[in-house]
């Protein structure tokens, strides 16, 4: 069947009443979306208001350490005297921050190369793929972790190094998208009336196969967080004192036997919103595609 | 084999271009210059970077992997120091992994879209979005601090000794010296950091069976398996179960990347001498040639396992040739 979308933004009204009535109508759905626009609110509260919603300072240190869980502190304080849960919350930017450069960035790079590559085929379509074949068969974060190496511990060297691990497979997600797009007929009459390649792909491609791209997008934010404070955790990413998942979770863990809170917080709250995008992005998946509705995942 | 090339020029090119001065790096900081012109001279790191690309492989093949300037041991040495623990738990760990996941997906599938599907669903993606470190934490804390059931570091009991050297894999070795104490404790240490490694990666084997079994459940096989009177039982587990297997052996690949990216965490919290540990520690001392010695070990195994699994889906499906 021909599309008959041609210029349009990625949402227009009618599928974003669409997702919002699926999202609606799965309880997990939106519960993930909640999680998701909370931990989004929170980043951006806390850089807009410096760290002033948060209960306590997260960087002051105080008399007070390692107190247990009470009404003043609900997650106990560490062993320097800082609130616990004011640095868990503080972390929520950092988090961000990386989450969507990284998939950000793999994103653009994805759409670049696999529109090219689905839409010229030939050459440049086998170029591009082998080369995205090739990283795609590193496994998790050893590549990450090898380039970090290279470079030097920090966070921005860890989204450097997160976007390769990251762009391939948006390559081919928007290779196949494009593949499909491509057949159809709308495509075939621009290139008929007279429309340059790079203003088909730019008008008629990306516009279509860029809701796919997203939402695999949003399933993947929680992924990033997990690489980047496995990164942190491992002592390549954030650096002390940095308020990061991560890190807080190496820090606390020599008080696991003691003061298990110290550690477990942060860790919960890497799971919590891994959690919320996976099941936010497993929903809007079967939002925008009736096909693997009920049969896949 | 294209693949290959291209995963040791991605590694070359990390070790040689990224790195500001290889030679440095590779000597140590507190390295003389001499040390340092006399190390770029040996591994002929002046060249021009493709002749440097040849000497890299070469290595690559000959077992030449680099030396550490921390231990001033071949990297090479090292790595085959650590790698038998990390096999042991990387096998501890699928067993599990297979226990738990295949029947969850079995479950899954047989409660299409009911309760107990959603509920194991929920169940893999939190333990695909936790991370490795947090399940570690929870079973140390549980299992180890309150309950007092596993212990919670190493790979044996430090009043014990190892036992003789065959693998270096404490349960194998322990087993065929008949070592029975050694080969207990052994498995009583495994079992935890092995349980954390699995929850993290069972949910790639449940999703896979779960979704070739529905696929399964269409055919016409099976139909006719009910047709002729067949309890549910057999033909689920017999007929049913048998073919959606196939595709699960494919994700082996897959399981093994995520296994191998766990044990850095998983192992240095629960102090398990595996390759994980010796990259913690590496990273730690900015040993870089140590940490591309992991890189190439993890990726090549990777790579190799896939290789494998193509063949054994070959095997599995008399339909696929190779």
């Amino acid at each position: 069947m021909a599309s008959t979308r041609k210029f349009q933004l990625p949402f227009d009204r009618n599928e974003a009443a669409i997702t919002w009535r699926v999202v609606k109508s799965s309880p997990m759905t939106l519960a993930g979306a909640v999680i998701a626009v909370a931990f989004v609110a929170l980043a951006i509260a806390d850089v807009v208001t410096r760290d002033a919603i948060l209960p306590y300072n997260p960087y002051a240190l105080t008399t007070q350490l390692l107190r247990p869980p009470s009404l003043a502190h609900p997650l106990g304080t560490d062993d320097l005297g800082r609130d616990v849960l004011s640095r868990v919350l503080a972390a929520a930017p950092i988090d961000a921050e990386v989450a969507f450069s990284v998939v950000g960035v793999a994103m653009a790079l994805g759409l670049l190369t696999g529109g090219l590559a689905g839409y010229r085929g030939g050459l440049t379509e086998e170029v591009i793929m082998r080369v995205t074949d090739i990283f795609l068969s590193f496994p998790g974060i050893v590549l990450a972790l090898a380039i970090v190496a290279a470079l030097g511990p920090s966070t921005l060297h860890s989204i450097f190094a997160l976007v390769p691990v990251w762009w391939p497979t948006y390559t081919r997600l928007a290779r196949a998208e494009t593949l499909s797009v491509k057949s159809q007929q709308f495509i075939d009459s621009s290139r008929a009336v007279g429309q340059r390649p790079s203003y088909i792909i730019g008008h008629h491609i990306f516009p279509n196969i860029f809701p796919t791209l997203l939402v695999y997008a949003t399933l993947d934010i929680g992924n990033v967080i997990l690489t980047y404070s496995i990164l942190s955790f491992i002592g390549l990413g954030a650096q002390v004192p940095t308020p990061e998942w991560g890190l807080l979770t190496v820090q606390g863990e020599s008080y696991l036997r003691s003061y298990p809170w110290i550690p477990i917080a942060p860790a919960l709250a890497i799971l919590v919103v891994a959690v919320g995008f996976s099941l936010l992005g497993d929903g809007l998946r079967d939002a925008l595609d009736p096909r693997v509705r009920g049969t896949f995942g | 084999m294209p693949t290959l090339l291209g995963v040791t020029l991605i590694t070359f090119l990390i070790s040689r271009v990224i790195v500001p001065d290889p030679a440095r790096t590779w000597a140590g900081f507190r390295a003389t210059p001499a040390a340092v012109a006399a190390l770029a001279a040996r591994y002929h790191l002046n060249a021009p970077l493709y002749i440097q690309y040849f000497y890299y492989m070469g290595g690559l093949i000959t077992g030449h992997w680099g030396v550490s300037p921390t231990s001033g041991r071949p990297v090479l040495s090292q790595i085959s120091q650590y790698f038998p623990a990390t096999v042991e738990l990387a096998i501890a760990a699928i067993v599990i992994t297979i226990i738990v996941g295949i029947p969850l997906g079995v479950v899954s599938a047989l409660h299409h879209n009911g309760k107990y599907d959603h509920g194991i669903r929920f169940l893999y993606l939190a333990g695909f979005s936790s991370p490795p470190f947090f399940v570690a934490l929870v079973i140390i804390l549980v299992f180890g601090y309150v309950l007092n059931i596993f212990p919670t570091q190493g790979e044996l009991s430090s009043n014990l000794a190892p036992p003789a050297h065959i693998t270096g894999m404490y349960i194998v070795d322990s087993l065929l010296t008949g070592n029975w104490t050694d080969f207990v404790n052994s498995v009583w240490h495994i079992v935890m950091p092995a349980t954390a490694l699995a929850l993290t990666v069972f949910g790639i084997v449940t999703r896979i069976t779960r979704s070739s079994m529905l696929e399964v459940f269409q055919k016409d096989f099976v139909r006719a398996s009910y047709a002729k009177g067949l309890a549910q039982r057999a033909v689920v587990y017999r007929h049913a179960l048998r073919n959606a297997l196939i595709p699960t052996t494919t994700v082996l690949g897959l399981l093994l990347g995520a296994l191998l990216s766990g044990t850095i965490v998983v192992e240095s919290i629960f102090l398990w001498p595996g390759i994980g540990y010796f990259a913690l520690q590496s990273i730690e001392n900015l040993d870089f040639p140590s940490i591309m010695g992991v890189t190439v070990l993890f990726t090549l195994s990777v790579v190799i396992a896939n290789l494998l699994a193509d063949v054994l889906y070959a095997v599995l499906d008399p339909r696929i040739k190779i």
